[in-house]
């Protein structure tokens, strides 16, 4: 009988956190807007189909890994094109920011691939003296 | 058999959001209506249980007393078994939330030849039941990065930990795996020994079966069919800001997936899935055991008209000195 203020004290408490995402939103003035990506520098069509590589360029990129780690094969023929399997030399020979183009994608869905763990945004290459010596600072990342 | 029931009404369940996400008039229903209408019956249901739980009277004490009661100095007291103070029952509630110490009791009886009856720990069901509630928890808490925008940190360090073996890509999350195993150990377990199968009813097998549709139709989605991720965030984050999307990149599979989420949440508060907030409710449990310390009245008491022995002995006084009785009161 005492305890009622307590039950609608955990009551408020239940209903406050699982509707907490609605607030949040509220406050960061979230919109169902998808993110804009870099619209790719070259090219007319990607390598396969848009909708394939929205959903599936992770299995891509992990097979063009295991072929060119595991198995030494660099090119692989698609269609009637032959590309080199590289991350950075192939995909962002177009789609060239990886902050305009991957990042965006990934913060929102709060994915952090491993793949920026050894490869190296190409734009930081292009950067200045003082960029390409702070990668080659110890404890940095290795450039090759 | 209550099995095949189960079984057929989920399959069907699947098949109708599967056919809701391919049929073009339908998307909208079941993308928005759909879940926000189930979100409306699980929050109103939950809070209607609760209020009513709450209005509940609870007169007297009725713990189930595990262990020692605070009693003479030299006994030992078992605090956590059977608390005498509001801080004891927080600790006992905390390891019951939390580690579900009464499963941890369980035991099973078997028959042997003699005859000769053998009880013996059984511990499988309270680890099947803790790896799945604390998947469960940690699955609900990873889906956040669906709903919230921007991703907060704390979700981010979840699946980074989640994650942590870093085993393909995506990442491969232990507690996916872990709440499938969990789940179909639950089943099996209900399949396999003939007494819980007999006391089985159709809303045990209904209840796991839902759940291991949801679970399989979200890890065939991130592991093996892939969806557009964006389209799926678009949609998650159009529900909860109230301004519902449906995104034509939307696959069907993530229909089925929140369709049997929008049927789990509606049937959550109405069925024995409202144990979440009824652990915290139960008296056997949540009471401290202060039975014999304190008085507990009845706070509804009729109340009685009562004749004491000094007023009697007032009313009959002439007659007792009368007839030379002893008195109370000269």
């Amino acid at each position: 009988m005492r305890d009622r203020p307590w039950i609608l004290l955990g009551l408020v408490a239940f209903l406050g956190l699982i509707t907490f995402p609605i607030w949040y939103n509220q406050a960061a003035g979230t919109t169902s807007a998808a993110p804009e990506l870099q619209k790719a520098v070259k090219g007319d069509t990607c390598i396969y189909p848009t909708d394939y590589m929205r959903a599936s360029h992770m299995d891509v990129l992990m097979r063009w890994r295991d072929e060119v780690v595991r198995n030494d094969k660099r090119l692989v023929k698609i269609g009637d094109k032959t590309y080199n399997m590289s991350l950075t030399s192939t995909c962002m020979d177009c789609h060239t920011s990886k902050a305009d183009f991957c990042d965006k994608c990934h913060n929102y869905a709060g994915v952090k691939p491993y793949c920026w763990d050894c490869h190296v945004d190409p734009a930081l290459l292009k950067g200045g003296a003082g960029e390409r010596a702070a990668l080659r600072a110890p404890g940095g990342q290795h450039v090759d | 058999m209550h099995v095949l029931p189960a079984l057929i009404t989920v399959l069907l369940l699947v098949a109708a959001g599967y056919a809701a996400g391919r049929i073009e008039a339908l998307r909208f229903f079941f993308g928005a209506v759909v879940p926000l209408a189930a979100v409306a019956v699980f929050l109103g249901g939950i809070a209607w249980r609760v209020l009513r739980w709450a209005a509940s009277p609870v007169p007297f004490r009725i713990p189930t007393t595990c262990g020692q009661q605070r009693s003479l100095p030299w006994l030992k007291h078992a605090r956590l078994d059977n608390p005498a103070t509001g801080w004891g029952v927080l600790g006992r509630m905390a390891l019951e939330v939390l580690l579900f110490r009464s499963l941890f009791r369980n035991t099973k009886a078997e028959l042997h030849a003699g005859p000769k009856l053998v009880y013996s720990e059984e511990k499988w069901l309270w680890l099947a039941a803790l790896a799945f509630h604390w998947s469960f928890l940690i699955v609900f808490l990873r889906h956040l990065r669906f709903f919230m925008e921007p991703v907060p940190a704390f979700v981010l360090a979840l699946q980074n930990l989640d994650g942590f073996f870093q085993i393909g890509a995506p990442v491969l999350y232990w507690s996916g795996v872990i709440i499938l195993v969990a789940l179909l150990y639950l089943l099996a377990r209900r399949l396999w020994d003939p007494q819980i199968r007999y006391v089985s009813l159709f809303t045990d097998y209904f209840a796991l079966m839902l759940l291991l549709g949801l679970v399989s139709s979200g890890l065939l989605m991130r592991y093996f069919t892939k969806v557009d991720i964006v389209a799926v965030k678009q949609l998650a984050v159009g529900l909860i800001t109230l301004s519902p999307v449906v995104p034509a990149a939307v696959s069907p599979l993530v229909f089925v997936h929140l369709f049997l989420l929008s049927v789990l949440l509606a049937y959550f508060p109405f069925s024995k899935l409202v144990h979440m907030p009824g652990v915290f409710l139960s008296p056997t449990r949540n009471l401290a055991n202060n039975n014999r310390a304190r008085r507990h009245v009845n706070p509804w008491n009729y109340p009685v008209k009562v004749h004491t022995y000094e007023e009697w002995e007032e009313e009959f006084r002439d007659k007792i000195v009368a007839a030379g009785l002893p008195l109370d009161k000269e």
